[in-house]
């Protein structure tokens, strides 16, 4: 009798191998015809804007915010698994207190909506 | 530990390579069928054949385009960062690849004599697999768009990070109520859990926000905003070609068969045999291979679904679409899962009868009214007021009359001169109506 995860392993190995095959193989199979222009950023046609090099360049804050809210939401989610999972077990007791912490989520989320946390402009 | 778990720890190696390599060629052909089909059906709402050349019906025609992809040349831009731009095609792919292998195709099946569930993965975490999976392919997304070097691209990765991330947390609310019910993370245990009925009917709240918010997860219209043409060229694989495009394609359509067949499982009962049909000879049909047949055709509605609101609908503008996300779609999920749980907590505990239960309930949503009804409306903005308000008529600009009629059409005048009636013309007596007075007017 195996590991269970074995598998997963397995199929990890199978795809990224696929993957990297085909990442690996793509400049040895393509033609390679030299053309300036080829390897600038592609900006429809007119003259690339200055980046900085080696990727990267600015953005908009609104994205990181939303970042932050995700991971807060996320561990959300990460308490309220396994509370669905032992429902039963835990009862009424369990119930109530999933529920405050909800609320207590809520209220959090709630000051967050009015601040225009999730506003976009 | 349940049945189809202890059945896949007793593979032997060889069989577990046979399923592996079996999902993996799966999920490639329903790539390649999936792309087919989505040009093919997309074709017919657009009123055009599609592609139709390429083998029977155009099967072929994602096999030659990927070919075709991938003799053609790989291009690295002079600002790409070397080794994360090669990297981020292998980072989104290979997550998307290994999503898959939780979802249970099928029960209990004998191959090469050896009995074993068409699962390939039984974890009693499997749905954690799936949403790790989900999160780590983000990573190929904003890695692709930052490494390119390039304005759009960036855009484009940020644009489809938020949104994945946005609706991951929509997907995973959803998720709550389903284990809630089934008492259990892992997706053949869920599966079992619908025998005796289907959650999408017990949950319907869940099963709509999954709906929405696996579109928006995918990346797909109309939320495809990260790949708004107009905007953002081709988003966060604007600079890859070759294979490396291919693979950035190739992963966006696995995760629409996963979140699809994902979808099956927590919601329309796995591979279980649709109504009429597991009557049929005491549930002959929900043996053997027959599973497979069922969850292949409830995941191919939704990828139907998928191509049918991509020739539907237009795209969302992205505030209103990250509104949704964020004011609808995830304070409503936290408002359904409270109510499960209290109402699944209420009659586990057995406080209350259930003539009690439904006055609580009533009550509830007479408040929940009162308190909608109490809310004031939101009050329009002070300036659209302060603006110049344009006279209707007259007032010395020419304003056209705006209750204007429009005039019959010539032609149809002339067919009904020509053939001998009048009746189709209004009679100039019959409707003096005040448009017709009016008009002359505003010409002034």
């Amino acid at each position: 009798m195996l590991d269970p995860y074995i598998p997963l392993v397995l199929m990890f190995a199978l795809a990224f191998g696929f993957a990297a095959f085909s990442v690996a193989i793509a400049p040895l199979v393509g033609p390679r015809r030299y053309n300036k222009a080829k390897l600038d950023a592609y900006e429809c046609g007119i003259e690339p804007s200055p980046q900085p090099v080696g990727g990267g360049g600015r953005m908009p804050v609104a994205y990181y915010l939303t970042a932050m809210m995700f991971i807060l939401f996320d561990i959300e989610m990460v308490f309220l698994f396994p509370y669905a999972v032992s429902a039963d077990a835990l009862g009424l007791y369990g119930v109530v207190a999933v529920i405050l912490f909800i609320l207590t989520f809520g209220f959090a989320d709630l000051y967050v909506w009015r601040r225009g946390g999730f506003d976009w402009d | 530990m349940n049945e189809t778990a202890r059945l896949i720890a007793d593979d032997p190696i060889w069989l577990i390579l046979i399923k592996v390599v079996g999902t993996f060629a799966f999920l490639v052909v329903m790539t390649l069928l999936t792309i087919w089909a989505e040009r093919r059906v997309i074709g017919r709402m657009q009123q055009r054949p599609g592609p139709n050349r390429a083998g029977p019906f155009g099967m072929l025609q994602s096999l030659a385009d990927g070919l075709k992809l991938a003799f053609k040349e790989d291009i690295r831009p002079v600002m790409a960062d070397k080794w994360i731009y090669i990297l981020a095609p292998v980072v989104s792919a290979t997550p998307a690849l290994v999503a898959f292998s939780v979802i249970p195709v099928g029960g209990r099946v004998t191959i090469f004599g050896e009995p074993t569930a068409l699962q390939l993965v039984e974890l009693p975490v499997s749905l954690l697999v799936v949403l790790a999976a989900a999160s780590v392919g983000v990573y190929g997304i904003v890695l692709a768009g930052w490494s390119s070097g390039s304005p759009y691209p960036l855009l484009g990765a940020l644009r489809s990070a938020a949104q994945v991330i946005s609706y991951e947390i929509a997907m995973g609310l959803s998720f709550i109520a389903v284990i809630l019910y089934a008492g259990t993370l892992s997706t053949s245990g869920i599966v079992a859990a619908q025998q005796n009925g289907w959650f999408f009917a017990l949950l319907p709240f869940s099963f709509l926000v999954y709906a929405i918010a696996m579109v928006g997860e995918t990346n797909r219209a109309p939320f495809d905003l990260p790949e708004a043409e107009s905007e953002l060229v081709g988003g966060f694989h604007t600079e890859y070609s070759s294979l490396k495009f291919a693979l950035f394609f190739l992963a966006e359509y696995i995760n629409m068969v996963t979140v699809s067949a994902l979808a099956t499982t927590l919601f329309l009962g796995g591979w279980h045999a649709p109504w009429p049909l597991y009557l049929i000879g005491d549930g002959v049909l929900n043996t053997g291979w027959w599973p497979v047949l069922w969850f292949l055709g409830k995941t191919l509605f939704f990828l139907f679904v998928f191509v049918w609101l991509r020739g539907t609908l237009p795209r969302l503008r992205y505030d209103q679409f990250m509104n949704l996300g964020w004011k609808v779609l995830v304070p409503l999920s936290l408002v359904w899962i409270c109510a499960v749980t209290a109402i699944r907590g209420i009659r586990e505990a057995d406080l209350l009868g259930s003539q009690q239960f439904l006055f609580i309930g009533g009550g509830i949503v007479v408040l929940l009214l009162l308190v909608a009804f109490l809310v004031p409306d939101r009050q329009p903005p002070e300036q659209e007021q302060q603006e110049p308000v344009a006279p209707l008529s007259g007032g010395g600009y020419p304003v056209p009359p705006l209750d204007l009629k429009v005039p019959e059409s010539p032609r149809e005048t002339r067919v009904s001169a020509t053939s001998g009636t009048r009746s189709r013309l209004p009679e100039a007596g019959q409707e003096p109506t005040s448009s017709t007075k009016e008009a002359p007017d505003g010409n002034d």
